[in-house]
């Protein structure tokens, strides 16, 4: 096959392309199996070369994730998955990276490499399986963990306060957040591809089931009977409406985000906020990230999905381009040769 | 300028030292200086010496920046113990620098900066010029911040612009002193402030204005010149062994036919490597500067796995922070240069000031059985050829190399052959072809066991690595005790191996005798000089300098074996001793060592050699 051909050539893939060799050993139960069987389902909508698929993890129970696709994948350090993606994303700006990690992973100890890919604007997906506890390492609180919460490590209850990941990535200038939950495939398909499809890191947090260490911890935000009044999926240009029959819907009065009845007190379908991920400016998004019980309920969806900044690797191929045209040196014995060199 | 009416005294070698304020622009005018002799025909060897502040109060003790040049028409070795020449422009480098002259030394000083509070500010309790301390020596009080500004005033600059030439004007006095051609420092001076026009002439003006002023003034009885170095034949340029490490790693990549990542952190005394190597993108080069040391080796194991020739450059305490992520070069067998510039530790102890502390660490600060090949330069422009065959290594045998240099390896210079780079070694990683049936992530080469390398992207061979142990071949995850117990194995005997490929150790001298001096890394120059002396005076003394340290050369016994006694020296507390003592505990061992942040000195050397050599 020439290369023009095989420009050209339609991939076509199936789940079974990415069906893993071994068998996949989390919990029975887990909420990652939920979302292994989504990202495989993007993947295939996505089409493309399956060889130009990488996975990258560190440690924890969700970064055993590599193992279990059948991509190319590389299982890394704790918290230092961020880190390698980026090499392997610099390296080879044609691959499609994806970071899978955890809330301990990304939060704790990989916190730094978390926000300096963010800051840098990294064309990679990030997907933290946010379980709110240490799981690998048999129930320790884990920096989101809620205030309060008993574990093994926290006796008397986390007397700290917890990290929601999307304000790290608001502080940090990202471009793209959503937030999605284990429960829900179609919202996680729908929002992964998107994520996959934006240009620079982007960050999905899943809210993820830990049976085993800290089980129904997203119960409120999730449950069958409360979902509707405690979830709002937002969509780009979409009043942000929730409840049962849409009932409600959040204004912007006196400076502050409210929930608001349509119907009570005036309010009509057009005092309601119109999503909006594109804004560059990320205030609303950072409020609408922070949203929580029980005054609020919690954000789904695509919150911000900015193209304002362009990708690391593709301004830093630009750079290697525009060095390539103008230097006259062009191998290594012209660079040996160049400045100051004497004739003796 | 044959024509001066005095004697011209010729020599076979001098040391200069140039000393001044840390704002002073010491380093460029030592740079300055050095390519005026490079491109005269000497040999040569430059150590700056600055402190660890950017400016420490000015003139104080502390804020004292210095440049010491050795060149000559003999061999050049090292930078030089004790300088012939000093130039100090204030109180304070004067007094820094003292300890650092050779008896009946010419001292250049600036008078007008020996007012009393520049004394009292450098800790001087009265003037030294005054006092008669300085009896020994030769003298020269010029006005050299006077004269400058003079010069600049002319020219209408600023006294603050003003003040920034003055290290040309105590230059322009020593191309006099040397005989140097005074348009080659102009030259120099055109090049580096191209872009400032009014610079460029301030400087040059001051520069000649120095040289005239020596000229005229009847300070200097005589002159001296350095004949041009017989045995240079060829294409040379002065090279420092950051550059030239940064050099070796693209060399390494153009051989390999693979692009070439850094990974890095800012660093002292490393951050060149970064620098030098974020400006070479027309190469095709690519470097992170990352957020941390732990990013940087991560981000370069991320290049390697995608198919990049990778490595990350550090000092010390950025080692001890790429520990975790070495130890995961080791178990998914990729190719890694790590390049250690060390300084004084522990901690973050001394920043800018060589020390060899590191080797332990570079052989066994990991976690689990861990081993990686360790190496080390020995010589500024060595630096390259350690770097490329670090990788060389690294990429043929799928595994991390340490490479080794230190602070005076990284910021000296010396002159340098400029090699061809179709004289360098092949190098022929071990990639694999799409599709191929065989390929196994941990299928092994018979010969060397590297690993195969397949890279994403490729065709019909995805596979999965990572920190948990494989299963041999098929590179599964495996917890299987007898699995783990023969992949510990493999990644032990992969590096033993990589010692058939690497070249015999060299003894410097006779292959038998009295002492066998043993030395490794950035103290060549130093030894060898010691060496050569005492060989000279007819003592049976050798040297056998290590560059391969994990593992060693195969012929280390042999060596050893040959002398009656050997002494191992090296600049920390005795590490090099414990490996030889640990592989070859049948030899006995005698040592020095030295942990002053400060290369050797010859001399010091040579005593403790000859006080052995008495007992033959």
């Amino acid at each position: 096959m020439t290369p023009e051909e095989s420009k050209q050539e339609v991939y076509t893939l199936t789940r079974d392309d990415f069906k893993p060799e071994g068998a996949v050993k989390w919990c029975a139960g887990c909420g990652d199996y939920a979302i292994l069987a989504s990202i495989q389902a993007v993947l295939v909508e996505l089409g493309g070369r399956k060889e130009d698929i990488v996975f990258v993890s560190g440690i924890g129970c969700s970064s055993r994730f590599p193992y279990y696709m059948n991509t190319y994948g590389f299982h890394g350090l704790h918290g230092r998955g961020a880190a390698i993606a980026s090499g392997i994303k610099i390296a080879n700006p044609k691959l499609q990276v994806w970071h899978i990690t955890g809330d301990g992973d990304s939060m704790a100890i990989g916190g730094n490499h978390f926000i300096h890919t963010i800051r840098r604007n990294i064309d990679m997906n990030i997907v933290i399986f946010n379980n709110k506890i240490y799981g690998l390492t048999k129930g320790q609180y884990s920096p989101t963990s809620p205030r309060g919460l008993v574990t093994k490590s926290s006796p008397e209850g986390v007397i700290e306060n917890p990290f929601t990941p999307g304000e790290l990535v608001m502080g940090a200038q990202g471009t793209f957040f959503a937030r999605a939950v284990d429960t829900e495939p179609k919202m996680m398909k729908e929002i992964l591809k998107a994520a996959a499809l934006h240009k620079g890191t982007s960050v999905v947090e899943i809210l993820q089931n830990c049976v085993i260490f800290n089980n129904q911890i997203h119960a409120a935000i999730t449950n069958k009977e409360t979902k509707d009044d405690h979830q709002i999926y937002l969509e780009a240009g979409k009043p942000m409406l929730f409840g049962k029959n849409l009932e409600k819907g959040l204004i912007f009065k006196n400076n502050k985000l409210r929930v608001a009845r349509i119907g009570e007190n005036g309010v009509t379908l057009d005092d309601i906020l119109i999503h909006d991920p594109t804004n560059p400016e990320e205030m609303l998004h950072y409020t609408l990230v922070k949203m929580g019980l029980p005054e609020f309920p919690v954000a789904m969806g695509v919150i911000r999905a900015c193209d304002c900044n362009e990708p690391y690797d593709k301004l830093y191929e630009k750079q290697m381009e525009e060095a390539k045209k103008h230097s006259k040196i062009k191998c290594m014995d012209d660079l040996l040769n160049s400045g100051n060199v004497l004739d003796l | 300028m044959d024509n001066k009416n005095h004697q011209i005294i010729e020599l076979e070698h001098v040391v200069v030292k140039l000393a001044g304020d840390s704002g002073d622009g010491m380093q460029l005018s030592g740079s300055q200086f050095s390519d005026t002799t490079a491109i005269e025909g000497h040999d040569l060897a430059t150590f700056p010496d600055y402190p660890a502040e950017i400016r420490a109060p000015q003139g104080t003790v502390a804020g004292v920046s210095g440049f010491q040049l050795h060149f000559g028409h003999i061999k050049v070795e090292t930078p030089g113990d004790l300088a012939d020449v000093l130039i100090a422009l204030n109180p304070a480098a004067l007094k820094v620098n003292m300890k650092w002259v050779k008896p009946g030394a010419t001292i250049i000083v600036d008078v007008d900066s020996f007012e009393p509070k520049d004394i009292e500010k450098a800790g001087y309790s009265q003037n030294p010029l005054d006092d008669g301390t300085l009896g020994g020596y030769k003298m020269v009080k010029a006005p050299i911040t006077s004269l400058s500004h003079a010069t600049c005033l002319e020219l209408g600059l600023d006294a603050k612009s003003a003040d920034r030439t003055k290290n040309q004007f105590a230059l322009g006095m020593l191309y006099y002193l040397f005989n140097k051609d005074i348009d080659l420092g102009a030259n120099f001076l055109e090049e580096k402030f191209a872009k400032k026009p009014i610079v460029s002439e301030a400087n040059k003006a001051v520069l000649r204005a120095g040289y005239h002023f020596a000229e005229t003034v009847e300070e200097f009885d005589f002159t001296y010149r350095i004949k041009p170095s017989d045995d240079m034949k060829g294409r040379y340029r002065s090279i420092a062994g950051n550059t030239a490490a940064a050099w070796g790693l693209m060399a390494a990549a153009e051989k390999a036919g693979l692009e070439l990542f850094l990974g890095s952190y800012p660093i002292t005394p490393a951050t060149e490597i970064l620098q030098e190597l974020a400006h070479q993108k027309q190469l095709g080069v690519k470097t992170l500067q990352a957020e941390d040391e732990i990013a940087g080796i991560n981000s370069a194991i991320g290049a390697a796995f995608a198919g990049k020739l990778a490595a990350t450059s550090t000092s010390g305490p950025g080692l001890a922070l790429k520990s975790e992520a070495i130890g995961l070069a080791v178990i998914t067998e990729l190719p890694l240069v790590i390049i250690d510039v060390q300084r004084g530790g522990p901690s973050t102890g001394l920043p800018t000031k060589p020390e060899q502390a590191d080797l332990m660490q570079a052989l066994f600060g990991r976690n689990g059985e861990s081993p990686v090949v360790v190496m080390a330069a020995s010589t500024p422009a060595n630096c390259f050829d350690y770097a490329f065959m670090a990788a060389k290594i690294a990429v043929e045998h799928m595994v991390p190399v340490i490479l080794l240099t230190d602070g005076y390896l990284a910021n000296g210079s010396e002159l340098w052959k400029i090699p061809k780079m179709s004289e360098l070694p092949e190098i022929t990683p071990h990639l694999v072809k799409d599709n191929d049936p065989n390929y196994k992530p941990y299928l092994r080469d018979k010969e060397t066991l590297a690993r195969s390398w397949a890279v994403p992207g490729q065709e019909g061979l995805r596979h999965r690595i990572g920190g948990l142990e494989k299963e041999d071949v098929i590179g599964t995850v495996s917890h299987d005790p007898l699995n783990h117990q023969k992949m510990v194995g493999l990644r032990q005997e992969k590096v033993y191996r990589v010692a058939n490929v690497i070249p015999k150790l060299e003894v410097y001298g006779e292959d038998t005798g009295d002492l066998l001096v043993v030395g490794w890394g950035g103290t060549y120059g130093h030894l060898v000089s010691a060496v050569k002396d005492l060989q000279t005076e007819g003592k049976k003394i050798s040297l056998a300098h290590f560059n391969y340290i994990y593992p060693l050369p195969r012929n280390t016994e042999e060596v050893l074996k040959g002398f009656k006694k050997i002494i191992v020296c090296e600049l920390n507390n005795g590490q090099f001793i414990y490996w030889l003592r640990a592989m070859f505990p049948q030899y006995q061992y005698l040592t020095y060592h030295k942990v002053q942040g400060l290369p050797f000195l010859i001399n010091e050397l040579k005593s403790k050699f000859t006080e052995i050599l008495k007992e033959y």
